[in-house]
């Protein structure tokens, strides 16, 4: 009974989007959505529309809301208030089973007791579809994600990469219009991840689905996504293209936690004599000059003392202080005559200072 | 200022030192040390006298003179294949099934309770609630049931006040397990070795069920799978381990059992009893022995069909 429910809802949904194509419908939308246990409110009132096959973000630190926010949309968790669209219809009170969502999770929750093909083929199996079909469609699918000489391994003898895959494959068979990652990386070291952000955004751009992706690192945020949005305190702070976000962040908390950055307060920006108001500066727009004056336009130039040198590899990380507040810049690490204490001069186009909102 | 050495607490003194340090360096010794006494008690004390039990069911007795005849024959297991000593093998292989397949639907839902569900105070309280049964002595509380399964009984007195009474009578006029009344029939002994048991049935579940992390159980919901499919193809399984375990318990302990049969129940003899009198008034051990036999062949036959239907590989 399930099955046919879940079909159906399959077919309104594919003739809704052919017949109108370019009506775009959100493939999720979130219209404040609350999620409150008790007093803490892990959601609050947080309104989302994420388009038919983008690759979207909810970005925030840990306990932020954005797994919870996640869970909805899965429906491991019903809302306290608000509305959720999946397609267009409202899934209020669907359980998970009727959801054409799957998700990939942080644990990655293989059963231990099937192999990998009877862990990938579970989503046909629970359909009823016969055994020689599913092991063909999770085949492929172990294919996809080149795991196909492991699928008559335990889950427990395969490493945590290839797990993950598993889990891919596994959530991917059901062909979902949007997949869940729950800090689909998070397990993985360095270069793994690095390697898994590529197949993650080749995947998602061959299938043309939905992927909406959770985590807690920016720069994974800003590399796989479309759209980010930025959570803090159960609430969405921002939400737009990793440009967006880095270059233009609207408040303090996005300038903050994306990348590192300089916030000039209002009063500081009085006494340098930069434009009135809460700016975000990002450090990799900072040059240090020997020369107090310019003759360019829209350059303002202060006077500094290096408070602070952080050997980094690839670059230095300077800590200027200015007037009493710190400002951090980075220069090529090549760059070896600056020390502490010393009195430079600090440069930057005020065309690339971001006025913020809070 | 004295140098300080390389060393802290040079030289090794004193005895305690010096052992501490030879352990230190073959850590085998101390493996043997600790493991030694124990393997030697299992192997000789525990092994040693179920083999010699073996041993004693090969003899057989002399009718005439009553003397065990120590020579190696099949003649006691031809008798245990006796009609008579066939049915009380199987009333207690049937009874120990009945119990084991009851004591695990009864024992699934408390133990998911408490797996999945219970926190803090309540879980401490379940702990308490599952064992303090087991605190308390087993003969009390065996009589404590044939007290409660009187035809004076709070039972009966209950039943007849609910006005259930011609149920009751209609199951003990059932013809096996009926009887004169509740503590005088099968059924008596039935709800006596369930409730004995129990506790050993929960325990091993929620031990499993305790392993099975929520997402495992999302996940199967994520894919489409009705609780009911969840329930089947991933709860149960995953479980499997932990009613067998359970099952090992409630199945061999009824098995050998023989003071709730005696007590609770009607006067046809259970495994545990026809030991009991082979070994004692009859004296005749190489019977007793070849009874003793039946649990463990049967255990060893249950354990394999266990492991032959994957029971363990979630392990």
């Amino acid at each position: 009974m399930a099955t046919t429910v879940r079909e159906t809802m399959y077919d309104t949904e594919g003739s809704q989007v052919n017949e109108a194509a370019s009506q775009k419908t959100s493939a999720v939308e979130l219209a404040g959505i609350s999620r409150h246990f008790g007093k803490v409110k892990a959601v609050d009132s947080v309104d989302l529309s994420i388009p038919e096959g983008e690759f979207f973000g909810m970005l925030g630190p840990s306990g932020s809301g954005k797994t919870t926010c996640l869970r909805l949309i899965a429906g491991f968790e019903q809302p306290t208030a608000g509305h959720l669209k999946i397609f267009g219809q409202t899934v209020d009170g669907v359980p998970p089973y009727r959801r054409a969502v799957n998700t990939v999770f942080q644990d990655y929750a293989l059963f231990p007791h099937m192999n990998v093909i009877d862990n990938v083929a579970y989503a046909l199996t629970v359909r009823g579809v016969g055994r020689k079909e599913r092991h063909q469609q999770a085949m492929e699918m172990l294919e996809l994600v080149r795991l196909g000489e492991f699928a008559r391994r335990q889950p427990a003898q395969l490493s945590g990469g290839q797990r993950q895959r598993v889990a891919l494959a596994r959530a991917l068979v059901g062909k979902p219009r949007v997949l869940l990652l729950d800090e689909p990386l998070g397990a993985l070291d360095l270069k793994l991840r690095e390697q898994m952000q590529v197949e993650l955004k080749t995947l998602q751009r061959e299938l043309g689905i939905t992927f909406i992706f959770v985590t807690h690192d920016q720069g994974e945020a800003l590399s796989m996504s479309d759209r980010v949005a930025v959570f803090s305190e159960g609430r969405v702070v921002q939400v737009g293209t990793p440009e967006d976000i880095y270059e233009r962040p609207e408040h303090r908390f996005v300038a903050d936690f994306v990348g590192s950055s300089n916030i000039l307060e209002p009063a500081f920006c009085q006494r340098i004599g930069a434009p009135e108001g809460l700016w975000s500066l990002r450090p990799e727009k900072i040059q240090l000059t020997d020369q107090s004056v310019t003759r360019e336009n829209n350059v303002l130039t202060v006077s500094a003392e290096i408070s602070h040198m952080q050997y980094q590899g690839a670059v230095r990380r300077c800590v200027l202080s200015v007037a009493g507040h710190s400002l951090s810049l980075s220069v090529p690490s090549n760059v070896e005559s600056l020390v502490v204490g010393q009195t430079v001069y600090a440069r930057w186009n005020l065309d690339d200072m971001h006025r913020m909102v809070s | 200022m004295a140098q300080r050495g390389v060393l802290m607490n040079q030289p090794a003194d004193g005895i305690l030192g010096r052992v501490s340090d030879l352990f230190f360096r073959k850590p085998g010794l101390l493996l043997l040390i600790l493991l030694g006494p124990p393997l030697i008690w299992i192997g000789v004390v525990y092994v040693g006298s179920l083999v010699a039990l073996l041993v004693q069911s090969f003899y057989s007795i002399d009718e005439f003179s009553g003397r065990i005849v120590r020579e190696f024959t099949l003649k006691t297991y031809a008798e245990l294949l006796r009609p008579s000593n066939l049915d009380i093998v199987l009333r207690t292989v049937l009874m120990a099934a009945s119990v084991t397949v009851v004591s695990a639907l009864i024992a699934f839902p408390i133990a998911y309770y408490a797996a999945r569900f219970a926190r803090g105070w309540v879980k401490g309280l379940f702990f308490i609630a599952v064992m303090l049964p087991l605190w308390s002595s087993y003969l009390v509380r065996v009589y404590a049931w044939k007290l409660i399964l009187a035809n004076e009984g709070v039972l009966n007195w209950t039943v007849e006040k609910v006005g259930l009474t011609p149920l009751v009578d209609a199951l003990l006029s059932m013809p096996v397990i009926g009887g004169p009344s509740l503590s005088f029939s099968y059924i008596g002994t039935f709800l006596v070795f369930v409730y004995l048991w129990l506790p050993f049935m929960i325990l091993p579940i929620q031990a499993a069920l305790e392993r099975v992390p929520a997402s495992m159980l999302e996940a199967s919901g994520d894919l489409g799978a009705r609780p009911g499919q969840t329930f089947r193809k991933v709860i149960f399984p995953l479980a499997l381990p932990g009613i067998v375990a359970g099952s090992i318990f409630t199945f061999s302990l009824t098995l050998g059992d023989y003071i709730a049969p005696q007590i609770v129940g009607s006067s046809r003899l259970f495994i545990g009893q026809a030991v009991y009198m082979h070994q004692g008034t009859a004296g005749n051990l190489p019977m007793a022995a070849a009874f003793s036999m039946v649990p463990i062949v049967v255990m060893a036959i249950y354990l394999w069909i266990a492991k032959r239907m994957g029971a363990f590989n979630a392990l």
